[in-house]
Order: C-alpha cells, then structure tokens, then sequence
C-alpha cells in the first residue's frame, strides 16, 4: 500500500539537520541562540519519525500489508530506471521502530552529555543527518538508495568522530573510520554492479532482483554475495576491517552510543538480512559469513579483556556481539540475528550512556582503574550500567540472554559445533570482561569516594527507559519451549528459510550450558577483580593488551608498502620516465618551433623567394599530380 | 609572322627578370622596377594571346593591369618616401622592424 507517511519518517530528521544547520550558522555568525533551541529541534524530529512508524506498525500489525512511497523517477536510461522509491516491510518497519526510538532516547541524552559544549548545535544537527542516513539505508527500496544512507552514515561518523577536530589524534581516528569503511563500500558497490551484471533486469528494486535471481549464474551471485559482504565487514567491524571501530570512541559518547546501538554497525547485518533471497542461494558464502561472524566475536572479545579505556573495552564488546549477529544471519537465521541487534541496541546503548555518565562526572577519565580510583556516587548509572552488563554476559531473564541462545541454539542446529564452541567460549570471555568492567569501576575497594552526582534529567531518564528494554525486550521473542510465542520470528517470518526445530530437551541443555558459562565468567571475574586494589592497576603491556598488533601490521603491511610503492611511482615513474618522455617532446616541438620562427625575419626579399618556391611547388603539383 | 612562341618566351624572360630582380636586390627602387617588369611580362602575355585568338577580353585585362599598375606606382613612391625618412635609407633589409626578432 502506497502511504504519503513513509517518506516523513526520513524527512523529519532531515529537515531537524537542516535548521539545526541554518540555526548555527545564525549562532556563530550573528547573535547567540539558546541550546533550548537546538534542543528542541534535536529531539522533536526524531521523535516525530518514532511516532510515525509506530503508526504504521500498528496498521501493518493489524492489516497485514506493505508499506511504499514512489518518489520520483531518479535514473531514466534506455529501459533501465531507478526509481526512487521507499519500502516499508515487515523488516524495514522492525529496523526503523529500534532505531528511530533509541536514536531518540540517545538525542534526548545528548542534551545533557553535550551542555555548554561550543558546538552544541553543529552536534544535533549532524547528530539528526545521522539518524536520517541510516533511516533511507533501512527505508530504501533499492541498492542505490541504500547505498545513498550507507554512505550518509559513513559521511556521519567521519564527522562526529572527529568533532573535536582541534584534537589531531581525533581527526586521525575520523580519517580511519572513513578509509575503512570506504574500503567495504567499494566492495558493496562492486556486489551491486555485479549483481545488476547477473540479473539482467531493467530495475534494480530488492522485489526485481529477487524475482530475477534464477536467472543470474551462480558464479556471479557467489561473487556479489561475497562483494556485499565486504561492505558489512567495513560497516559493522568484522575481521578484517574492524580497526576503526576501537578508534572511533574518540567522539563524544552519545555517538558512540547511536553509532554502536541504533545506526552505522548494525547497517551491515541489516543489508545481509536485506539480500536475504541472495544468501539462501549461496549457503557457502553465508557460512563463511557466519564463520568471520565467530571469529570476530572471539578475537574481540579476547582484546577486550585486557584493555583499560572503558570506551575501548565497550566497542570491542561492540564487535563482539556483530560477530553473533553475523553467525545468526550467515547460516540463514536473519530473525534470530535481528533480534540480537535489536537487544544489543539497548543494553549497548545504555552501557555506553553510563559510561558517558561516568566519564564527565570524573572530567573525563576513561581509564577503568583511575575512575574506579575516584569513584563518584552514582545510584542510577551504576543500576543501569549493572542490568546492561548482566544483559550482555546472557543471564536469564534479561534481554541479551534470549538473542544470543537462540543464535547459539541455531549454530548447533545447522552443525556447525565450530562456530557453537567459539559462540559458547565468547560467551563466557564476554561475561568475563563486562564483570571485570563492573567490579573495577563500582565494586572494588576504593578510599576516595568523590561525592559527585549527575542528576540531569536527560541523562537519567533515557537510561531508566533503556533499562526497562534491556532487562524486558527479550520477551518479545521468547523461544517456545518457555512457552512464548516468539513474536519477532514470526513478524519476520518472509526472512527466514529455516526454522529452529532442536528438541526440547536439547534446547534446555544448551540453555542450561550457556548460562552456566556466563555464571562461571562470572565468578572468574569476581575472583579476580571484586576485591582488586585499583591503585596497583594491571599492565599494558602484552600482545593482547596492545591488540593483536594488528594495527601496526597493517600500518607496516598496508600503509608503509603503499606509501614506498606511491614514492617510487611518484619520484622514478611519473618524474624520470613519465615527465622525461613528454618534456622530451615538448623539448622537440620547441626547438623546430625556434627554427620555423627565424624564417619570419621580416626581410622583404626573403620573403618573395619563399613565395616564388610555393608557387613553383603548387604549380608542379597541379601539373603533373592532377594533369591540369 | 613571329611565333608565339617567340613572344611567349619574351614575356618568360620578362617576367624572371623581374623576379630575379625581386628577390636579389636590395635597392627599394630596383626592386619596384622588377615588379613593374613583371607586370609588363604578363601584359605582353595577354596582348599576344588577345592577337592570336582575336578575342578581345585579353586586350581588356591588360589595359586594367596597366592602369592598376600606374595606381600602384603612386601608392609605392609614396610609401618609400616615407620609409626613407624613418630609416634614411633604400636598402629593404634595414625596414625589418615588424620582427621581434634579433636583427631588428
């Protein structure tokens, strides 16, 4: 069904973006305006996008139809057109709902993160430019508009990663968040040409190439597939293009939050769950999928459990839940896998708004041992922060522990007992290190209590909500055999191809096993670092305190060669052989030049035997070439 | 009769007198001379054909050579008049100040 709504719920923020943007200009070039103001604009829109996909998920819900908006005709050429045209499905409706509501909350809380900061409203208004990116990237109803947000939310995170752009380290942090993720959407946009390539159809709309997919080879689909993926390894921090996600906390922390909760790294799972039709083709490509997906949660997972900056700690675990996400959609479970990233959107974005919260109480300390060193008294940080880590270790009943054993539980299924044990293992690290956090920050002995407390409003009160989803959302999609209706699978239901069909037995036990081992990260945790003297803090030092050194592989591999190979092209190629072979020429052409020129010596006489020989010449060649 | 032939081959030398005049004197006055030549070369040329073929219009562009020619007499002197004072010289080689070149 055609509805006018659908393109307001990415316009409202838009047009937020737009006067925030004309507002500021006014406040830094004329006269001062209020933060009220920016405020205002900030949050309103995105709530007026809330507001509408609630409207059209309660018609959706209860008539059972599909949304769509024609806008316009974008590309016209020869038989092919790109409409631009926006879809609201089932998955789009889902996507956007999680998004546009945790984008508000996390708006409302940046009210008060960002209070008297000098870019207040530059910051809401590339903040809504944000959120309306990742709104065309779910609402898009084709490759190219997806494309269109998929690069909006990259363009975003450049800009708000580096918004202290005085700060050099933070702009170095910007610049690799936006190589990196250039580096996968140049594979995406190669899966989408080649995709156009294979299916040969005069219209590239999700509902064209899924109708049209028989026709492609299955070469191609293999090949596109795999492209695509590329660009979900940049945008959502898989192996190997993760190294800018870690880097990225140099923003202010309400992005990190809608970067980690609502927006840019969920894009990629959002696009694998998308192509869904292709996928099920290509089960290899999704197990490989599934198989970085594990990866990813393993590795970062182990780094995260010895870094110290609190931010840091939260982005690996950020990597570490896309990586269940990715085993979730990788072997065809893409409900299973969008439930978790609709979980992980709030206790993640609640952890990293404590973390905020706790960061400008103690004047930005992000080290966990020297804030545990002066620990300020927070009562409703430190409740939320702890539902948001038992979510996260997968403790029953909270929301993270339903999302993350129904990927478990589906890995198992498919056979795939690699991927299960690794799933199983990070579990239990993930329990580990978000208790380590915990315990060092809040529980272990202290001397110097600061008694500073925060109390804004906006920065409590999306927290309490959040809470409230964390511990609760996982009842949406209660597995069966607790006797739930698993709600979110079926609303999804035209996604997947597989259905979980374990026996009930072997389903308590492999709930019975994951929740034994989040208990036993636990009490590893609480071993080590209940009673921890923070004023002795660990090392730094190590190969998986200092990352792998996967960065500085890369800076010699990638970086070093291309800049030597750029220096050799630059000082032997293009200034020896290049520049020599044409100055060459000119050199040539210059000095004939000089030699033509000195017949021009103005001398009257020379002049009229040059005359006389070019008649001669034209008088022979009319005689005897042309026998005239 | 003469022959055309032998007419044809004076207005020839006529005419390769004047250009050889044209090109390797120097004198401003011999070379105007030279030019003169030529025309006279060619009007010989036309006026013999004119006699030969009885056809009139020969006759016709010779006397328009002839008149163009006396046209350009007056322009000419007066042009050298003109370039002596600015050089106080006839010799051509010296009016070569329309180059930029080294010999102006």
């Amino acid at each position: 069904m055609s509805t006018p709504f659908l393109v307001w719920i990415i316009l409202a923020p838009l047009i937020g973006s737009l006067l925030n943007t004309g507002f500021y200009f006014y406040h830094i070039k004329k006269q001062k305006i209020s933060e009220v103001v920016f405020a205002l604009i900030g949050t309103i829109t995105p709530f007026i996008s809330f507001l509408i996909t609630l409207y059209l998920f309660l018609q959706m819900r209860d008539e059972k139809i599909i949304f769509n908006q024609d806008l316009f005709t974008w590309v016209s050429i020869g038989n092919l057109n790109i409409e631009m045209r926006l879809l609201g499905d089932n998955l789009a409706i889902f996507m956007s709902m999680f998004v546009t509501f945790i984008g508000w909350l996390i708006h409302i809380y940046a009210i008060g993160y960002m209070k008297g900061d000098e870019g207040f409203g530059k910051f809401f208004a590339y903040f809504n430019l944000f959120l309306a990116s990742m709104l065309i990237l779910v609402l898009a109803d084709n490759p190219i508009i997806l494309f269109i947000g998929w690069e909006g939310v990259g363009l975003c995170s450049y800009l708000l990663i580096a918004f202290y752009y005085q700060d050099k380290d933070n702009v170095l942090a910007g610049n690799k968040a936006f190589i990196a993720n250039r580096v996968g959407d140049f594979g995406f946009l190669l899966g989408v040409v080649t995709l156009f390539f294979a299916i040969d159809a005069n219209s590239l709309s999700f509902a064209t190439i899924e109708a049209n997919i028989s026709n492609a080879s299955p070469e191609l689909l293999i090949l596109s597939g795999f492209l695509l993926f590329v660009g979900a390894m940049g945008k959502s921090a898989q192996i190997p293009l993760y190294v800018w996600l870690p880097d990225a906390m140099a923003g202010p922390t309400p992005i990190s939050a809608l970067i980690h909760a609502a927006t840019m790294v969920t894009a990629g799972v959002y696009m694998v769950a998308r192509f869904h039709f292709l996928y099920i083709g290509i089960e290899d490509i999704g197990t490989f999928i599934a198989y970085i997906g594990a990866f990813s949660a393993l590795f970062a997972a182990i780094i995260a459990t010895k870094q110290q900056d609190i931010k840091k700690i939260l982005a690996y675990s950020t990597m570490s839940q896309l990586g269940y996400m990715f085993i979730g959609v990788g072997l065809g479970f893409y409900s299973t896998g969008l439930f978790h990233v609709f979980t992980h959107a709030f206790f993640k974005a609640m952890l990293f708004m404590g973390a905020g919260g706790i960061i400008i109480a103690l004047h930005h300390e992000q080290n966990i041992f020297k804030i545990a060193q002066h620990r300020a008294q927070l009562p409703i940080i430190h409740f939320t922060f702890l539902v948001g880590v038992i979510a996260i270790s997968g403790i029953p009943p909270f929301s993270g522990f339903f999302s993350k054993d129904a990927i478990l539980a589906a890995a198992f299924q498919n056979g795939e007992y690699l991927i299960w044990g690794i799933g199983i293992f990070t579990a239990f690290l993930t329990a580990f290190y978000m208790f380590r956090l915990y315990f060092v920050i809040f529980v272990a002995p202290t001397k110097h209590v600061a008694q500073y407390t925060y109390t804004s409003k906006t920065i409590t009160m999306p927290l309490l909500i959040l809470s409230i989803g964390a511990i609760a959302a996982g009842f949406l999609n209660l597995p069966e055999v607790l006797g739930g209706e698993t709600r979110v699978d079926t609303w999804l239901s035209q996604l997947n191809s597989h259905k979980l069909h374990l026996s009930h037995s072997t389903e308590y036990i492999l709930m019975i096993t994951s929740v034994i081992v989040a208990l036993a990260g636990i009490l590893v945790a609480y071993k080590k670092y209940a009673k921890f003297d923070v004023y002795k803090p660990e090392s730094d030092e190590g190969i998986i305190a200092n990352k792998f050194y996967v960065d500085e592989f890369y800076d010699k591999v990638l970086v070093q060669t291309s800049k030597k190979i750029s220096t050799f092209i630059d000082k032997v190629v293009d200034e020896k052989i290049i520049d020599g072979f044409i100055m060459s020429i000119c050199d040539g052409f210059i000095s004939f030049g000089k030699k033509v020129a000195m017949i021009q010596n103005a001398n009257v006489r020379f002049y009229a035997a040059f005359m006389l020989v070019g008649m001669c010449c034209i008088f022979i060649y009319l005689y005897k070439l042309l026998g005239l | 009769m003469i022959s055309l032939t032998s007419y044809a081959f004076v207005s020839m030398i006529l005419f390769s007198i004047g250009v050889i005049g044209v090109i390797a004197r120097r004198n401003i006055f011999v070379i105007y001379m030279s030019i003169e030549l030529m025309l006279n070369g060619i009007t010989l040329f036309f006026v013999t054909f004119a006699r030969y073929h009885f056809n009139l219009d020969a006759q016709i562009i010779s006397i328009l050579v002839i008149a163009i020619a006396a046209a350009e007499a007056a322009i000419f002197l007066s042009v050298i008049i003109l370039l002596f004072r600015s050089k106080k010289s006839l010799d051509t080689d010296v009016f070569n100040t329309l180059t930029q070149g080294e010999n102006s």
